[in-house]
């Protein structure tokens, strides 16, 4: 049996166990922060390790909470009005999750997979709707750099044409149009301390550190 | 006519310890420097320009760059020297039509602050928070913009920056310690000028 100072210690997680488990039986899952899969330090020199740490622990955990607390106010509401209330914050921070962990993934070390493009199906399309990878990254860059204010940059796959396109989304919107191949984080915080204002060295720098095979899979997946 | 980078009004280090002087050089020689050869640019191509089509696909750079150029501008001015770090009259509020205007608003200036950084907090993206007079009321409002948007709903009084270059350096992803320092060089004297210019000098 416990003691009354040991129950009541307890209280507030076994509240919050609960009201996860009645969010869980009405399907809403909590968001958590995925893990990195590298060390935080792993993309230098292109990206520091500080701008890693801060970027994942910071901004994407801050994300993921927001997300996390709409998502809860969404499952209490009742009425219409505020459901649309709260779409903003559910977009800017189920975006900003949806974004980040697309773009973890996206990276790799430079001595692992980074930076490396093979032959297979995602050169190909390159090649194809491209005409080389240099001509994509160019294209990528200019486009990303030009986003007036933040947002994101990608190499999106266009069900439709069955092309690849470069393609930009503002702030922390989703890329919805296009499946995603590769995303690039344009926000300052994604850059700046390693950076400052100069973000063509960073668009730069981050395609030795692009994940390839990753951008590959997710095109072989879009394409069935 | 070119748009030219005005001068800042104090030194690069005159703002610290709320900003520093490595941010100020950068978001003055860089960041703004960049709006206006633009502007410059983008006014350029719009007076060559011959068909609508061609000045309506010009308007985006007009804006961001245009935008940047007024915010920045105002910003500059809008800032001074911290009379806590015995540099400059920044952050003191006297006595007059300013003060009396946050008051009958807010109560007091201290709760005009709160609400200006949770309004300015609240930006999902990059922009700016605001201290706007409306023409129409004759009340003092806080508003934002997103991006590089001017103001144009209020008569600009105080401007910050809450675009992340604009503190990142210094004060990392915690907006809010950046936004509670940043009240101590705001140049409260610039800010019943513009007061007292919008309201045609008329009792609010």
């Amino acid at each position: 049996m416990l003691s009354f100072a040991a129950r009541n210690a307890l209280k507030p997680n076994v509240c919050r166990a609960f009201a996860a488990s009645a969010r869980q039986v009405r399907g809403i899952q909590t968001a958590s922060l995925p893990p990195l899969p590298y060390a935080y330090d792993a993309l230098e020199p292109h990206i520091s390790g500080e701008i890693m740490k801060l970027h994942h622990q910071k901004h994407h955990q801050t994300y993921v909470n927001g997300l996390n607390a709409a998502e809860e106010a969404y499952s209490k509401t009742t009425s219409v009005k505020e459901q649309i209330a709260l779409q903003a914050a559910i977009k800017f921070n189920g975006g900003g999750h949806i974004n980040h962990s697309l773009f973890w993934k996206n990276l790799a070390p430079a001595n692992e997979d980074g930076g490396k493009l093979v032959d297979g199906p995602l050169k190909q399309a390159i090649e194809r709707d491209f005409g080389s990878v240099e001509a994509l990254k160019k294209q990528f860059n200019a486009t990303t750099a030009a986003i007036q204010g933040s947002g994101w940059g990608w190499l999106g796959f266009n069900t439709g044409n069955k092309k690849l396109e470069v393609v930009t989304t503002s702030n922390q919107d989703p890329l919805i149009s296009h499946v995603p191949i590769i995303g690039v984080d344009i926000w300052e915080h994604a850059f700046y301390l390693q950076y400052k204002n100069v973000k063509p060295d960073y668009l730069n720098a981050i395609w030795n550190v692009i994940n390839f095979k990753e951008a590959e899979k997710r095109l072989v997946e879009a394409s069935k | 006519m070119s748009n030219t980078l005005p001068p800042l009004p104090y030194a690069y280090n005159a703002l610290e310890p709320y900003i520093n002087e490595q941010i100020m050089t950068l978001h003055h020689t860089k960041h703004h420097q960049t709006y206006v050869n633009a502007l410059n640019a983008a006014e350029a191509a719009y007076a060559k320009a011959s068909t609508p089509k061609e000045r309506i696909a010009l308007q985006a750079a007009l804006k961001f760059n245009g935008g940047g150029h007024i915010n920045h501008s105002l910003f500059w001015k809008n800032l001074a020297p911290s009379a806590a770090a015995g540099k400059g009259n920044g952050g003191v509020l006297k006595d007059g039509p300013l003060k009396s205007a946050i008051e009958q608003v807010w109560g007091s200036l201290d709760a005009l602050k709160k609400e200006f950084n949770t309004a300015t907090l609240g930006i999902q993206g990059s922009g700016w928070g605001w201290l706007g007079y409306n023409t129409q009321t004759k009340r003092l409002e806080i508003a934002t913009t997103p991006n590089q948007d001017p103001l144009l709903s209020l008569v600009p009084i105080i401007g910050v920056d809450i675009w992340e270059h604009a503190f990142y350096l210094q004060y990392l992803n915690v907006k809010p310690d950046y936004l509670n320092a940043i009240w101590n060089v705001i140049n409260f004297e610039e800010a019943e000028a513009r007061l007292v210019e919008a309201s045609g000098n008329s009792k609010l």
